[in-house]
């Protein structure tokens, strides 16, 4: 972003004459203003919309496609839809704290993206603690939801709020502890920081560096599904157990900003998965033009993120959920333990394990994931023509 | 009970209570299968009790009879129970069949059996769809409803309605199966019965979905048969009873099928897991007799001849069906008048409301709602 | 693999004062989070209207009248787990620093945090064998 600001205040630049003192902040205000307005609250909604043509998709279901092309606006109505609405707070809830919920929830979320990088010079903030400010401001939404939850007065939220408060400080633990073996190898806490010490190519990613790191991930990314909520972890708002859960007294946009906060949080997953383990921005250096470069770099850090977006729709589509002893002992007894392994395992690996065989293993472990998606897709293959469809058999077909 | 190895009795006398809170499950909830409640008392999440109440839905269709006479009062059998109305139906042309004697067409045997097997099937679905659902998967509903919407469709075409029927009449059915019916339903059971093995993949053996089912509710053969469980919950616990094989009615001595009976096959006998694979294994049942029927069915006529004046005489008859939920009894006293005295109809979700009292102690509360939906509860049928 | 540490050389490096810049930023991200929800909420609270009655103030216990309050004492189960994770989250804290410098540490630093790792899972496996992991 330096060079950004430079170039900004250089002559003929829109900040000609101001010192770089004054036009760096002035560039990451308005560049955060961006974010938010331009990406985090869209990014919400428009994932709302394809959650609901994905699940549509797997159910054999149509979803909505009546607003706008495919029902892409559908995110927008259920947005005006919901301003519209009236603002209920029911008269033996402590009104205070249950306004105050979703403010902590909400800029709990969305504070997250100061340290969420973009490109290689696109980020609020690279703060030198970038994961560990992910990990503390992720914190705030716990406050907020425990807030909502016993505020409301109603004993399925209580009921709600709690689980919720034990389920992410649970899973904070192994999350955290997953995110070690990265640290340990790159020795900065900064996103990134991070990022530069990976390549491109999949086998420079950290998800293939060894099998720790490999192992890792997967403790991280369930870890991340069971802090934002989503099945098989949606035990705080199970509607079959607890009606709404801890937003069961929640109404119009107060109720809208818990979800805006849930979807959003999504892409914040996505997002620090894709820095850790899989090479973030990373692109081959195909060209000098920085313009292209930095689209380049933004698209590959999207379309990244985005599918561990797509792949939390999935499970959720496919799974049932946990129930709270369950998921406290999947926590406990299994991850937090394999944690430490990765953990450890890592720290011994950097020290004892010689530069050449590290290099076959990352190679060989590229390979393996290789070897696991052709498999995958044979397999996909193999059930759609052993399904034997018929056009008849698309009659529920969702693309109409 | 423990609290981190604590002895709660020690920790209470200590001074270290938790109070205990009690819960309104229903009638407003979302799972609760219609309108039903449960009071429930829980530490935590952990139950100590769970009471449930039964009555918000009870439109006194057994007094309506008194009133509508014998022809008029078989649309309301439909509202019994809205599952698996075809069984209610049945259940009511058989009792008066048997209270005034008259012998029912053979072709309208098989077209009864054939509706109601159907009928069998689409409840098993949304049995077995809400049970997903309510653990938290809502990908086998949909999926169970879309296979459902075809048997519908397919029970739409003999007789013009998807859910509340009134297929059947005193002596034999309304409508016989339309020119093509038997085409149409041997190619759907031909599809669909592969499609069980999906339904298996996708949450039958889905290790999450087993971790909340197995173990969870077990109840012994003996306490089934103490609290009159009935159907796939009795079978479900190991014991081997079958109206339509063992007190037979109908066509059923006729035809080729088997009992499926829970065996513990995942964890201890007659848990949640063995009720639920009972019924996915009655719907591979269901579609072998519906396909012997279509085979076999003969020609002829499907009503007998019954006064519109329907007037049994004096006596009493009860029968048994085998509906979706299990044994169901019909009762019905007649004076002899165009109007029946008394009618009683007994079902099998009464009887299995009365043991959620005892197998939900301890448990948690999520699996109240596991174990409401193995018990396959339709709220109108415990009410009436 | 290249190993680059902490980026702040990318900002002007005077000091305090280049970290702070980083912050305004993220006290940014702050203040826009609190407004987008404070127009969002107003701009409903304007456009939505209000219509109270005392039905529906009530607080939903599926249809019924409350059974009592909801702010009795809570289930133990819930605060062994909260300690738990304080116990952990401090520790994980610790490890911080102990990951950044760690090669310049070497074998010495692996044995050190293995003896601090093996004292934690005590912890853990004591809590394990005391059943605080069993709901019951």
């Amino acid at each position: 972003m330096k060079d950004l600001v430079l170039s900004l205040i250089a002559e003929g630049g829109a900040l000609a004459g101001v010192p770089f003192s004054l036009a760096a902040p002035l560039v990451m205000v308005a560049f955060g203003a961006l974010v938010v307005f331009g990406f985090v609250l869209p990014i919400a909604g428009i994932t709302s919309w394809l959650e609901r043509r994905v699940w549509a998709r797997i159910q054999s279901r149509i979803g909505p496609n009546r607003v706008g092309p495919q029902g892409f606006l559908q995110w927008l109505a259920d947005g005006l839809k919901n301003l519209l609405k009236e603002d209920i707070i029911p008269s033996a809830a402590d009104k205070w704290l249950f306004s105050l919920a979703p403010y902590l929830v909400v800029v709990g979320f969305i504070a997250t993206f100061a340290a969420v990088p973009f490109t290689s010079s696109l980020i609020i903030a690279d703060l030198n603690i970038g994961i560990l400010y992910i990990t503390a401001v992720t914190g705030i939404v716990v406050v907020g939801v425990l807030m909502a939850g016993w505020s409301s007065n109603n004993k399925w939220s209580l009921l709600g709020g709690i689980r919720s408060a034990a389920q992410i400080v649970s899973y904070e633990i192994p999350a955290g502890l997953s995110v070690f073996p990265i640290v340990l190898l790159t020795g900065t806490l900064s996103m990134q920081g991070i990022i530069r010490a990976q390549g491109w190519a999949p086998w420079d990613w950290f998800f293939f560096y060894n099998p720790f790191t490999f192992a890792a991930f997967f403790v991280f990314f369930v870890a991340a599904l069971a802090e934002g909520n989503r099945t098989p972890f949606d035990i705080p708002e199970a509607e079959s157990e607890l009606v709404a859960g801890f937003c069961t007294e929640y109404s119009g946009m107060r109720y809208l900003l818990f979800f805006l906060e849930e979807w959003g949080n999504l892409y914040v997953i996505g997002a620090i998965v894709t820095t850790l383990f899989l090479g973030g921005w990373q692109v081959p250096a195909f060209t000098d033009n920085p313009m292209l470069l930095a689209v380049a770099q933004f698209g590959t850090f999207f379309l990244k993120a985005y599918f561990f977006v797509f792949v939390a729709m999935w499970v959720r589509a496919t799974l049932p959920r946990v129930r709270v002893d369950q998921l406290m002992t999947v926590c406990w007894k299994y991850m937090v333990p394999i944690a430490i392994v990765n953990m450890l395992g890592t720290a011994a690996w950097m020290l004892f394990v010689p530069e050449t065989l590290g290099r076959l293993v990352q190679f060989g472990m590229t390979g393996l994931g290789a070897v696991v998606v052709v498999v995958f897709f044979r397999r996909v293959r193999f059930h759609l023509r052993r399904a034997n469809l018929k056009p008849s058999d698309y009659y529920y077909s969702p693309i109409i | 009970m423990s609290l981190g190895g604590f002895d709660v009795q020690v920790l209470r006398e200590n001074g270290f209570a938790t109070e205990e809170m009690t819960l309104n499950m229903g009638p407003q909830h979302p799972s609760t299968h219609g309108v039903l409640r449960f009071v429930v008392r829980a530490d935590g999440e952990v139950m100590t009790e769970a009471v449930p109440d039964v009555g918000y839905l009870h439109r006194s269709i057994e007094k309506i009879a008194e009133k509508v006479g014998y022809h008029g009062f078989m649309p309301y059998t439909d509202r019994v129970d809205y599952v698996a109305a075809m069984p209610c139906n049945q259940g009511w042309a058989m009792v008066c069949e048997k209270l005034a004697g008259i012998e029912v067409p053979r072709r309208a045997e098989y077209c009864r059996v054939i509706a109601c097997e159907f009928n069998r099937i689409s409840s098993h679905l949304i049995a077995v769809g809400t049970m997903g659902m309510d653990i938290g998967a809502f990908t086998p509903f949909t999926h169970a409803l879309r296979e459902r919407e075809h048997i519908n469709d397919l029970l739409e075409e003999l007789c013009g309605a998807r859910l509340t029927f009134n297929y059947m009449r005193i002596g034999g059915v309304a409508w016989d199966l339309p020119p093509d019916f038997a085409e149409k339903g041997l190619a759907y059971i031909d599809r669909f019965e592969p499609l069980i093995d999906e339904y298996n993949a996708l949450i039958s053996f889905n290790k999450i979905y087993k971790e909340r089912l197995i173990n969870v509710a077990v109840i012994t053969g003996e306490e089934a048969i103490n609290y009159n469980l009935v159907g796939p919950n009795l079978r479900g616990s190991g014991v081997d009873f079958d109206v339509r094989r063992d007190i037979p009615y109908s066509i059923y001595p006729e035809l080729q099928f088997d009992v499926p009976v829970g065996h513990g096959e995942e964890g201890t006998l007659g848990d949640c897991f063995d009720r639920y694979m009972v019924r996915i294994r009655e719907i591979q049942e269901s579609c072998k007799i519906i396909r012997q029927c279509l085979q076999q069915i003969p020609e002829g006529s499907v009503l007998a001849k019954i006064p519109r004046k329907f007037k049994p005489p004096v006596g009493d008859a009860y029968v048994r069906i085998e509906s979706a939920r299990g044994d169901m009894g019909w009762y019905c006293v007649s004076d002899g008048s165009e109007y029946p005295y008394r009618v009683k109809v007994r079902t099998g979700s009464f009887t299995a409301t009365s043991i959620i009292e005892q197998v939900s102690r301890g448990l948690m509360i999520a699996d109240l709602i596991t174990v409401v939906a193995s018990f396959d509860l339709v709220a109108p049928e415990i009410d009436r | 693999m290249s190993r680059e540490r902490a980026t702040n050389e990318l900002w002007v490096p005077t000091g305090v004062g280049a970290v702070l810049d980083q912050y305004i930023g993220v006290l940014f991200t702050f203040v826009i989070g609190a407004v987008v929800v404070g127009v969002m909420v107003s701009a409903s609270a304007l456009l939505g209207g209000r219509r109270r009655t005392s039905v529906k103030d009530e607080v939903f216990e599926c249809g019924n009248p409350s059974s009592g309050p909801a702010r009795g004492r809570f289930s133990v189960q819930f605060y062994l787990v909260a300690i738990l994770f304080i116990v952990f989250d401090v520790e994980v804290v610790f490890l911080y620093p102990w990951a950044i410098v760690f090669r310049e540490l070497g074998v010495p630093g692996l044995v050190a945090m293995g003896m601090f790792l093996t004292i934690l899972t005590i912890g853990l496996l004591y809590e394990w064998k005391r059943g605080t992991l069993v709901w019951e």
